[in-house]
């Protein structure tokens, strides 16, 4: 297959959602046909471009499907299903990033905080994330403030999402902050807070350096702090 | 295909077999004793060649019988009743086939009121901070005219769940009098709508005039009768059981003729009908099946509704509750007694109390619609649009209905649970289970293109705001702005030349039009 029938074709299942073979286009169709985790890999195999198939393949498709979006033509659910396939595409390209000259776009720590356990918020905005280029360690739920800590001086990410669903838990992710204080980390990494019962107010009033009220804002913040 | 209506798959029964029974006996000691007074003279005679027993009522006002129909003649008549009546429509694809076994509803208009509500969006500037405005809707209620029926018929040509439409509004333009009347309401409808029309008639006189009309339309007298564009309305019976003159003796010329009618009774509860359920349901039961039998006696296998608008009165005014929760009970009731005889139910729902649209009509109304729809009325009429008491029409809550009956077409459909469903889910769940992330978002996308997942309610506003009725409104003036199928040229060049009293204004292709 050639060089652009590749990009081509991840371009097209990017828009499709289609991350492997056996998923279904759109509109059903497509199974048994090469996915973005097959694509990704056949051109890593003919040694395409690495920066061809992120900017031509994944990018170009994520613009299309924001655009589609924006028509009202997709829907949150379509969104998704393209930024799980370019999440799948980066992870297949991460070892080759380095050799390629190309820059990480940043890590991001995701964890909803102690005693919460709901965790569907957190787990959007993780393959939101992935799908715009963000490497995304996702710490799971119920997280004690100090493995947060822990995990922060480990993984060395440039932002660190708080979720919680909860108007009793939702304080615990000003412990986070603190212990994050104490430890003197906290300078390290932009904290980003999201979930039902917290607001912009509650973020800054913890001290939270930016607000999502939902995994599309969520983004946006994170955009836009790495752009700062 | 004629138009598919909601097959209600398991409906809601009120009362039970024996209920149903003792019902149907009751109302059989009723039609004897005491039995109906006949204002109509022809009907008398009818009933009398055929062996009912009936004697001039002495010392009336008018001259009337008193008619006393033997259970025999009753049960004949339901037996020659069509048990299967079809509603033809200038698009075939909107025929409705109705049958009086299957619960299959199709939603209909209604219902001639005199009033139809005007509405408009002023904006208001908030006293204490004049850069706050907000628009707030104004309703105007005036006289209905023969253009606010053009222009309902529209609209309800294109309101999706609509499967046919009886005139919504008496028309009262200066130029409309008892003689044009009828024929100016039939061509303002159909000319206006592909759907199924339904409507009353005001003036015997007028009846050839109008089945002419509809002939030019379907083609011819046979093709008329092959695919009935028309039907009619009857009340005539004037509760308590009395057969009154000028109804009675329309409704036994368009049986002569064959085209459908439904033979309706509207008793109110407290004032016109016993107060009780048993003895509403027991009175407006005789009296559909005294407008039955006579039909049938007319002529055999006249295609009939059985009609019920049974209402409860009031306590404030005495005027008709539709609104109340009474209401929809006898409704119920009635379609239940429809179905025990076979025959296709012409049943009520969704006109409210409520003067103007707003919260209490849009409870009133859902609350009707979807109780009375469950229990699989065939034509479930004054769906749409009716406000005040069946006082008043508001396309503008007509736009609103369509939304609401969406909701419940949706809710009725049927299920899809069974194994090849089951093993494709479950497949799902071990592939959603065994991610990180464990969400089943991306199945969602073809299950949301196929129509499986009910959309946002149409009028919903940004944020905290609440934009329902301005969102309806600009769904209403697009409505209008869509073009619909009017009668040809030719055969509306047919119709002004031969049928008297037409307003040249309705013809769509005269010059300057």
């Amino acid at each position: 297959m050639a060089k652009k029938d590749i990009i081509g074709l991840i371009r097209e299942n990017v828009i499709q959602g289609r991350v492997v073979q056996d998923d279904e286009s759109l509109d059903g169709g497509m199974v048994g046909e090469p996915g973005v985790t097959e694509l990704v890999e056949e051109a890593l195999a003919k040694r395409l471009d690495v920066r061809d198939i992120i900017n031509k393949g994944l990018t170009e498709a994520m613009t299309l499907v924001g655009q589609k979006f924006e028509n009202k033509e997709y829907y949150i659910p379509d969104m998704l299903a393209s930024a799980e396939a370019v999440g799948a595409a980066m992870k297949l390209l991460e070892p080759h990033l380095a050799q390629s000259g190309i820059k990480p776009k940043g890590k991001v720590l995701l964890a909803t905080v102690k005693g919460d356990l709901h965790d569907i918020g957190k787990n959007i905005v993780t393959i939101l994330l992935r799908g715009a280029g963000y490497t995304v360690k996702d710490l799971g739920n119920n997280m004690e403030p100090q493995s947060i800590v822990n995990a922060v001086r480990v993984e060395k990410p440039q932002f660190l999402g708080l979720s919680a669903l909860l108007t009793s838990t939702m304080v615990n992710m000003g412990d986070t902050i603190q212990a994050l204080e104490e430890s003197g980390l906290r300078d390290n990494v932009k904290v980003i807070i999201g979930g039902a019962p917290v607001s912009e107010e509650y973020a800054k009033s913890i001290g939270a350096d930016g607000y999502g009220s939902d995994g599309f804002q969520a983004l946006a913040v994170i955009e836009s702090l790495t752009s700062t | 295909m004629p138009r598919e209506g909601i097959l209600i798959s398991n409906p809601y029964k009120r009362i039970t077999d024996e209920q149903v029974r003792q019902i149907h006996r009751a109302s059989l000691q009723i039609l004897v004793d005491p039995g109906l007074i006949c204002f109509s003279k022809k009907a008398a005679e009818i009933f009398q060649s055929h062996g009912a027993e009936v004697s001039a009522v002495a010392d009336a006002d008018h001259p009337c019988w008193h008619i006393k129909i033997p259970e025999k003649l009753v049960m004949e008549a339901l037996d020659s009743a069509p048990k299967t009546v079809k509603l033809g429509a200038r698009n075939p694809d909107n025929a409705l086939i109705m049958k009086g076994d299957e619960p299959r509803v199709f939603f209909i208009s209604g219902s001639e009121t005199n009033i139809w509500l005007d509405v408009d969006f002023p904006t208001y500037v908030r006293k204490s901070d004049s850069s706050g405005e907000i628009q707030v809707p104004e309703f105007h209620p005036r006289r209905a005219t023969v253009a606010d029926l053009c222009q309902s018929a529209h609209v309800c040509e294109h309101l999706e769940t609509l499967d046919g439409y009886i005139r919504t509004v008496n028309i009262q333009d200066e130029d409309i009098t008892g003689d044009n009347k009828d024929v100016n309401k039939f061509f303002a409808s159909l000319n206006n709508t592909t759907k199924h029309v339904m409507s009353g008639l005001t003036s015997l006189e007028q009846l050839d005039n109008v089945v002419r009309m509809a002939e030019l339309i379907a083609g011819g007298e046979e093709a008329l009768k092959e695919n009935p564009i028309i039907s009619f309305i009857t009340c005539l019976v004037k509760s308590p059981l009395q057969f009154v003159e000028d109804t009675t003796d329309a409704f036994i010329e368009i049986c002569q003729r064959g085209l459908p009618v439904v033979v309706s009774s509207s008793p109110q509860a407290g004032t016109t009908a016993p107060i009780k359920e048993a003895g509403i349901m027991a009175q407006i039961n005789a009296e559909v099946l005294a407008g039955i039998t006579l039909g049938q006696l007319v002529n055999k296998g006249t295609p009939m509704l059985y009609g019920s608008v049974p209402v409860r009165a009031r306590m404030d005014t005495l005027s008709d509750s539709y609104g109340s929760v009474e209401t929809s009970q006898y409704n119920i009731d009635c379609v239940q007694m429809a179905q025990f005889y076979k025959l296709p139910n012409y049943s009520t729902s969704g006109v409210c109390d409520a003067k103007i649209p707003g919260q209490q009509a849009s409870i009133e109304r859902l609350f009707s619609d979807i109780v009375v729809t469950l229990s699989g009325p065939q034509f479930l009429h004054c769906a749409y649009g009716l406000l005040d008491c069946n006082a008043v029409f508001c396309l503008l809550q007509a736009v609103l209905d369509d939304a609401h009956f969406q909701m419940l077409k949706f809710f009725l459909n049927t299920p899809k649970i069974n194994q090849p469903e089951l093993a494709e889910t479950m497949k799902q769940i071990k592939e959603v289970v065994a991610t990180p992330q464990k969400l089943y978002i991306r199945y969602i996308r073809q299950v949301m293109r196929s129509g499986e997942i009910t959309p946002p309610y149409p009028f919903e506003g940004d944020g905290e705001s609440d934009n329902v009725f301005a969102l309806a409104y600009q769904r209403m003036n697009e409505l209008l702005a869509k073009p619909v199928e009017h009668i040809d040229p030719e055969t509306t060049a047919d119709i002004f030349r031969e049928i008297p009293g037409l307003l040249p204004r309705l013809n769509v292709y005269k010059e300057g039009k």
